[in-house]
């Protein structure tokens, strides 16, 4: 579905992307972690099409990206600038299904059920600068949701909210994801979360960005906040992905491919 | 707040009537030049009920009305095609840098030379002088608009015109009022001008020439009152307009509601 080879992108003379390769089957949710400001986002925005990379290929099932893709959504880091404020939450989320072609109430219905389900109900009437950060960022994940991309890209999703909202919120973007086969990929700091929500993790050196290790998730499809947590498997990919994102070289006892 | 800026305002104005009263009673101004201001409000109100006075009135405010909504119909899209086509913004910019320093008020003769009608003339040196603040405000706004805003909506395969209209117009929006509340003002200074410059059957212009001419200095002030009130309301007026339509855009940039 999504085909990474060698991407390389440079702002001017610095070089962010050093010949990043990734692959995320048709469904599957792979996770980026890396350390901040090791290009990330600049690696979304290149699969996204906003930027043109230096270097390398990205394909979207079979397709060069040479503009924007087709079913795509993005979840951005700078949520709260990418909401607008002359719009009430729900008309945020249901500006994009006007692509979808449906009705003006099937837009708003679509709207109401994606707030619901991020625990904004109550908050569908409100602007955004009526709303708190994490209230602004769960609107952007409603809205990217509701909208039902076959490729979902997420930077740092849940950076705004509580610990216990934030659960919820990885828990409903894996069975959203799940339930309509959404190729996902999650960019995250949280080591836990990585490994918690992703099928694959992919931990991304310091910048100048390479990959370090592509390390599958061995967890099984069904996950549980509490019981999958204490696996023994949990806890030593975690560890795994936390020696390498300071740096460490990949041990053997994990299986690791590239 | 709000009710002490208003009390402010109005005991600057008073304060101002009443220093030009007491100005005028020591007899330091020959009040055939410059009738006392009491002499001024006087006359002012008499042309509330001056029949002649109110036709003309009727008569500049239609030409307000009709070149400033022929402005905005004609600036705004001017400005969002000059503001979303950078090439085309090129190379109209030399153009326009020579175009706008020149006042307003020096086209008038020209425009007496291709316009007969008078309703006409009046409209178009509105629709010249009043487009510039309009369509410069909508460029630069456009300039502005946040490129995340923009990239949100293309990245769900919306096109440059769906963004434009749906993205950029929207938070251009609160500089395009702020343009056209400016190019209102203008409108009732390039209306009175022409109908200056210009002569013709009916105006507020019209009016206060005739008023010169017969000597009645207070009857002439007190139009001129009126033309520089009717300014003040529909400036009031129009900032009561943005402040509703664009509460987002207060509530954002911090100011005061
Ligand atoms: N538009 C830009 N122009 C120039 N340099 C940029 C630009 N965007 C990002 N950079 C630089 O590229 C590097 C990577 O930025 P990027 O935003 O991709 O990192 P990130 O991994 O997403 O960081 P974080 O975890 O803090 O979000 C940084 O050093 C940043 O300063
Ligand atoms: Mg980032």
């Amino acid at each position: 579905m999504l085909e990474i080879t060698d991407l390389v992108h440079s702002y001017g003379s610095h070089r962010v992307l050093d010949g990043v390769s990734i692959r995320a089957a048709e469904g599957e949710l792979v996770c980026v972690v890396g350390p901040s400001g090791c290009g990330k986002s600049t690696l979304l925005r290149s699969v996204a099409g906003l930027i043109r990379p230096t270097g390398g290929r990205v394909l979207i099932g079979g397709q060069p990206v040479d503009r924007i893709p087709d079913n795509l959504a993005v979840v951005f880091q700078d949520y709260s600038r990418s909401l607008y404020p002359w719009m009430t939450a729900a008309n945020n989320v249901a500006l994009p299904l006007r692509r979808r072609g449906l009705d003006r109430r099937r837009r708003r219905e679509a709207a109401m059920a994606a707030l619901d389900q991020v625990g904004l109900a109550d908050a569908a009437a409100k602007y955004p600068w009526e709303m708190s950060g994490g209230m602004q960022q769960r609107v952007s994940i409603a809205r990217a949701l509701a909208y039902r991309p076959s490729l979902l890209l997420m930077d740092e999703p849940f950076g705004s909210v509580d610990a216990q909202t934030r659960e919820d919120l990885e828990d409903l973007v894996l069975r959203v994801c799940a339930h309509h086969g959404m190729t996902t990929l999650l960019i995250t700091h949280d080591i836990d979360e990585s490994v918690y929500v992703g099928d694959r993790v992919i931990v991304l050196t310091r910048s100048p960005a390479r990959v370090a290790a592509d390390l599958p998730v061995d967890l099984g499809e069904s996950r549980d906040q509490i019981a999958t947590r204490q696996l023994d498997a949990f806890v030593r990919l975690r560890a795994e992905v936390g020696r390498l994102v300071r740096g460490g070289s990949p041990t053997s006892t994990v299986l690791e491919k590239q | 707040m709000e009710h002490a800026r208003v009390l402010r305002g109005v005991a600057g104005v008073a304060g101002f009537l009443a220093a030009a009263e007491i100005v005028g009673a020591t007899g330091l101004i020959d009040d055939r030049f410059l009738p006392r201001m009491s002499t001024i409000l006087r006359g002012a109100a008499e042309l509330l009920v001056d029949q002649e006075f109110l036709a003309d009135a009727r008569a500049s405010l239609a030409a307000w009305g009709l070149g400033l909504l022929l402005t905005v119909a004609v600036a705004v899209p001017a400005g969002l095609a000059l503001g979303a086509l950078p090439p085309v913004e090129r190379a109209v910019r030399p153009l326009i840098e020579f175009l706008r320093p020149i006042p307003s008020v020096a086209i008038i003769p020209l425009a007496i030379l291709l316009f007969s009608d008078n309703l006409h003339l009046r409209v178009a040196v509105v629709v010249y002088a009043a487009s510039w603040p309009i369509v410069i405000n909508t460029i630069y706004a456009l300039r502005d608009v946040d490129p995340l805003a923009k990239e949100t909506l293309r990245s769900f395969g919306f096109g440059p015109v769906s963004v434009l209209l749906r993205v950029a117009l929207p938070s251009a929006a609160p500089f395009i009022a702020t343009g056209i509340r400016v190019a209102a003002g203008t409108a009732v200074i390039l209306v009175i001008s022409a109908e200056l410059l210009a002569g013709g059957a009916e105006g507020i212009g019209i009016y206060i020439t005739e008023a010169a001419s017969g000597n009645r200095m207070d009857l002439m002030l007190g139009a001129a009152l009126w033309a520089g009130l009717f300014g003040v309301l529909s400036n009031t007026a129009l900032v009561a307009v943005e402040r509703r339509l664009f509460r987002w855009h207060d509530v954002r940039t911090g100011a005061a509601r």
